[in-house]
């Protein structure tokens, strides 16, 4: 099962090592990551995808929080939560296509964010699902390059990770 | 207010916080701090011959006293070399501060010579490391490493020191922090009172219990507890390799030692078992063996410092998260008031027919119930720890390296002390256990210090024979010798078809006690089984020299019991070449 856990961790070099590290050492996958300082500057806040069994992901959890640097950690997908991941996409947009393209990315609320005589480059944000479906969607059209930000996540209503 | 360089700032904090000696050896990188060491440090610094050795002395200083062992080492190749050794020391959860040298903060990066990414390197070995940038922090950087080295699970912590950093001409002011607190880290300081109640009612209702303690009740030191609960309810107590020591060998209610090469009663008893108080211990594949058929009526108590050691392999049905001692006592007190009203716990007629059952076992394949290795004319080496048991009177810290006579060791030496039995259970290195007896030596010079060997073994840190000769640390070397890597032939023998790829020397063995004497210490060869005890004798005699006891013992002896695997259960096993359960 695809889970999003997010760290709250020391803003140190090395501390990002220790993370990523732990999870080659041990075996289990990152799909996604993201990582940047807070209003905090002394803490990161870093969210990852990964999936495995319940069993595993108890175990990275425990892993993790085992780290000194790491301060705090939540399991979002346990609970109600919002998740972002950020996609700029480059295509190729000429001819009838072009129009098609345009079409398509305010289908998804997206935004063109460059433009090219032959090529758009556009913006999408939601979730990892969301732009998925975008990419999908973009299948008769050239795809010249995908950058994606991994997902953000954060709980829903009062509850939050902080020191 | 006190001004000091980098360099004399890691000789004082080390001086501050009581450490005892420093193991080591210069180079480039930390010239500045030996040379602070030499002009005003009243920590003595060891120098052994390799950086792998200084880790393992350190290493056997921390498992025979229970305080971090420290070492210094230059960078690159003195760094990497010392990673075996705190590797070893990550395994079995060893309190260790590693110092090493790096190269100057602007060469950092490229490839200066001598560089190695230390803190990168060790990264999947240490419990944690830091780098220090400035000489201000390395005061602070000091007490972190040793908080952290020492609380919780123990474990190693690297401090990577760049040599511009320890430089003798930029004095900055000198605090050692009394006390440092880390907002990231905060171990278990007691486990949860609901769950020990628990466990405590699952204990006492429980018809074949057994007590299955590690390492982490001797870290703990929570020996005596233990001995208290296993007497109070009249439990079986079987300990893994790194526990040895946690619960009295030479007691009536010591199963022995568990897993591969377990005592045939203690792995029946975990196998039938219907609750399991594990405590300290972590379920390691040498004691499971397949962990699918691992005690299947089993109810799992699993009490440990570490939450990820617990449900890691095998599902606890109680953890908890909590150190032995605390736990331990919390748990006796819950004992006590629920047999207050409910005084017809525990069970005592299930209580003695389990008993039964295990006296049963150790009748029938038990180690002390019958000679469980053939006769002949040559020393068998489970003989050869008989008689050294004999001789010690129990009593003396045996360090052991890996192999066959490790395992012998760990069956035939029944130790009633924690912190007796010194070996590296985790990571299983070969060439630990020489260094490892010159830190137990120092520490405790006036103990016999026994370190139990092969040939294989030995020749992977013989070159510390200089060190014990410099540092004066008379060990005995009991090398159990049959001309084989030993264990390394004993699995080519049941899984090659005896096919011995590699697992003997030949005729290259060098004379022993030649080699010994030319290190300036006393050699003793032991060839016929009536000299043994009088050699033996001879040797533990000599109480200012070093002596390498060099004993040939019956080459074609394989360790038993062992587990049968792939696919066997705990109960599985072989008893002898031709005999199984």
């Amino acid at each position: 099962m695809r889970r999003i856990i997010s760290i709250l961790m020391e803003n140190e070099p090395g501390a990002l090592s220790r993370v990523v590290g732990l999870f080659s050492q041990r075996g289990y996958n990152i799909e996604t990551l993201n990582v940047a300082p807070t209003e905090d500057q002394t803490l990161s806040r870093l969210t990852l995808t990964t999936f495995g069994s319940d069993s595993t992901i108890e175990q990275i959890t425990k892993q993790l929080n085992k780290l000194v640097d790491v301060v705090k950690l939540v399991d979002l997908s346990e609970g109600a939560h919002v998740e972002r991941d950020l996609m700029l996409i480059k295509v190729r947009a000429q001819g009838a296509h072009r129009d098609e393209v345009k079409r398509t990315t305010d289908i998804f609320r997206g935004q063109i964010v460059d433009v090219g005589p032959n090529m758009y480059t556009i913006q999408l944000t939601g979730t990892s699902e969301k732009l998925d479906s975008f990419v999908a969607a973009m299948d008769s059209v050239d795809i010249l390059e995908v950058v994606r930000s991994g997902v953000a996540g954060i709980s829903r209503g009062e509850k939050v990770l902080s020191l | 207010m006190e001004l000091l360089s980098g360099g004399e700032i890691v000789a004082r904090a080390l001086e501050d916080e009581g450490v005892e000696f420093i193991f080591g050896y210069p180079g480039g990188a930390v010239l500045h701090i030996y040379d602070a060491l030499f002009k005003d440090c009243k920590v003595p610094h060891i120098l052994v011959r390799h950086e792998q050795a200084a880790a393992h002395a350190a290493d056997g200083y921390a498992r025979s006293t229970g305080k971090p062992g420290v070492v210094l080492v230059t960078s690159g190749p003195g760094a990497t070399n010392a990673i075996t050794g705190i590797a070893t020391a990550y395994m079995d959860s060893i309190p260790m501060v590693v110092l090493s040298g790096q190269v100057q903060s602007h060469l950092i990066g490229e490839d200066a010579f001598q560089e190695v990414d230390m803190v990168g390197i060790s990264r999947p070995c240490v419990k944690h490391s830091f780098m220090v940038s400035k000489p201000e922090d390395i005061a602070s950087t000091i007490k972190k490493a040793f908080h952290i080295a020492a609380s919780g699970r123990p474990g190693p912590v690297v401090i990577d020191i760049p040599k511009d950093v320890t430089r003798p001409d930029e004095k900055v002011e000198y605090v050692y922090p009394p006390s440092v607190k880390i907002r990231s880290y905060s171990p278990a300081q007691r486990g949860h009172t609901g769950q020990i109640k628990k466990a405590a009612r699952l204990l006492l209702g429980a018809k074949r219990p057994i007590i299955f303690a590690g390492g982490g009740v001797v870290q703990g030191e929570g020996s005596e507890l233990l001995v208290e609960l296993a007497k109070s309810l009249n439990l079986p107590v079987t300990n893994t390799l790194m526990g040895l020591g946690a619960y009295p060998g030479s007691d009536r209610q010591f199963l022995g030692m568990l897993g591969m090469h377990g005592l045939y009663e203690a792995n029946m008893a975990m196998h039938h078992s219907d609750v399991i108080f594990a405590i300290g211990a972590r379920f390691d594949d040498r004691v499971t063996n397949t962990v699918d058929k691992f005690c299947p009526g089993a109810k799992v108590i699993h009490v440990d410092i570490d939450p990820t050691s617990i449900s890691k392999t095998v599902a606890a049905d109680i953890p908890i998260v909590g150190p032995v001692q605390s736990v331990l006592s919390d748990l006796l007190t819950q004992i006590k008031q629920i047999r207050e009203k409910e005084t017809e716990l525990p069970d005592k007629s299930a209580l003695d027919q389990w008993w039964q059952q295990i006296e049963e076992w150790r009748e029938a394949h038990g180690l002390w119930s019958g000679r469980r290795y053939g006769e002949s004319d040559r020393i068998k080496p489970q003989q050869a720890i008989e008689s050294l048991y004999k001789i010690t009177g129990g009593d003396a810290f045996v360090v052991s390296d890996v192999g066959q006579h490790q395992m012998f060791a760990a069956q035939y030496y029944r130790f009633d002390k924690p912190r007796r039995w010194i070996n590296s259970g985790g990571l299983g290195t070969m060439g630990f256990g020489l260094p490892a007896a010159v830190g137990v030596k120092l520490a405790f010079p006036d103990r016999d210090v026994v370190c139990v060997t092969g040939e294989g073994s030995i020749q992977m840190n013989i070159q510390e024979l200089s060190t014990c000769k410099q540092h004066n640390t008379p060990v005995k070397i009991f090398n159990l010798r049959n001309n084989y890597l030993g264990m390394v032939k004993q699995w080519q023998d049941m899984h090659y078809e005896g096919r011995h790829a590699m697992s003997t020397y030949e005729d290259s063995l060098p004379d022993f006690v030649k080699l010994v004497e030319a290190y300036g210490h006393v050699g003793l060869e032991v060839q016929k089984l009536e000299e043994l005890d009088s050699k033996m004798e001879e040797a533990f005699a000599i109480k200012d020299k070093l002596v390498f006891l060099d004993i040939m013992v019956d080459p074609m002896e394989h360790v038993y019991p062992m587990h049968i695997a792939p696919h066997g259960s705990m109960k599985d096993m072989w008893l002898s070449k031709n005999e199984r359960t």
